[in-house]
């Protein structure tokens, strides 16, 4: 079981990199899906192995997947507004909201 | 803390899961990063197998392969200045970002080793996957199966009016 939560930080630790040091939206969204995808790895490797007299680890692993698929729909939908009124998804220029 | 050693499956999946998902963040064209998340999310679904998860390994296929990863792809396509090499993607933060990720990717698995021991649980997981998860969605999971269908119908009409074209 060391070995599965290992591999989920590695891949959080990539993700959170990613997130970190993106210039454009959509390569921070892919960031994110990949911590998405750790922290579900967390939830179905305790699952596994310490709780395995219910699935409710897989059951929030579930959710978890519907919620990042919408969170997806409407991010990707908002980098199609930003490019279209900015003519480019680099983070830098999207600066209106800063105080 | 009890240390079970996993297959060689497991060792190429995490060996194609991390090195995926390096790529994915370090790629300086995005449609190269698409096609290696895409690869990362099956690699991660291998992981779900192993663990005994078949419906979740499913549902991730479906969902993050068949939809979510299918959606990235078309947004880079439809936003065309980012395909090109000569971008740079990453911004001036790079270095200190890779030493606090590094300490946090060392540093994790370190206290979870020191955490002592974990009890381990004594019986089998349940081996009707499938079946025990419609149970639960009928039952103890009801309510956030109701309210994810809603929080479902609010990002389609989110999603609708946000990229529709305003006319003018």
């Amino acid at each position: 079981m060391f070995y599965y939560l290992a591999l989920a930080a590695a891949l959080f630790a990539i993700g959170l990199f990613g997130v970190l040091t993106r210039r454009n939206v959509i390569g921070i969204l892919m960031s994110l899906e990949l911590m998405f995808n750790a922290a579900n790895i967390n939830f179905v490797a305790f699952n596994k192995y310490i709780a395995t007299d219910a699935l409710v680890g897989q059951m929030f692993a579930i959710f978890i997947v519907v919620v990042a698929a919408a969170e997806a729909v409407v991010g990707l939908a908002i980098v199609l507004l930003i490019y279209r009124n900015w003519r480019g998804i680099g983070m830098d220029n999207v600066n209106v909201m800063k105080w | 803390m009890q240390v079970l050693e996993p297959g060689i499956v497991f060792w190429i999946l995490a060996v194609v899961i991390l090195v995926s998902g390096f790529l994915v963040v370090t790629l300086r064209n995005m449609f190269h990063c698409a096609l290696c998340l895409i690869l990362c999310l099956f690699a991660v679904a291998g992981i779900y197998v192993l663990l005994e998860a078949e419906f979740l390994a499913a549902a991730q296929v479906l969902i993050y392969v068949g939809a979510v990863a299918i959606l990235i792809v078309f947004t880079v396509m439809l936003t065309t200045d980012l395909a090109s090499e000569s971008l740079i993607q990453h911004n001036e933060n790079a270095t200190i970002a890779f030493v606090v990720c590094a300490l946090f990717a060392i540093g994790v698995p370190y206290l979870i080793t020191k955490t002592g021991v974990w009890m381990p649980a004594k019986g089998e997981l349940i081996s009707d996957n499938v079946g025990s998860i419609g149970k639960y969605l009928m039952t103890d999971f009801m309510l956030p199966f109701e309210v994810v269908s809603v929080l479902l119908l609010a990002a389609l009409i989110g999603a609708i009016v946000l990229a529709r074209k305003e006319r003018s």
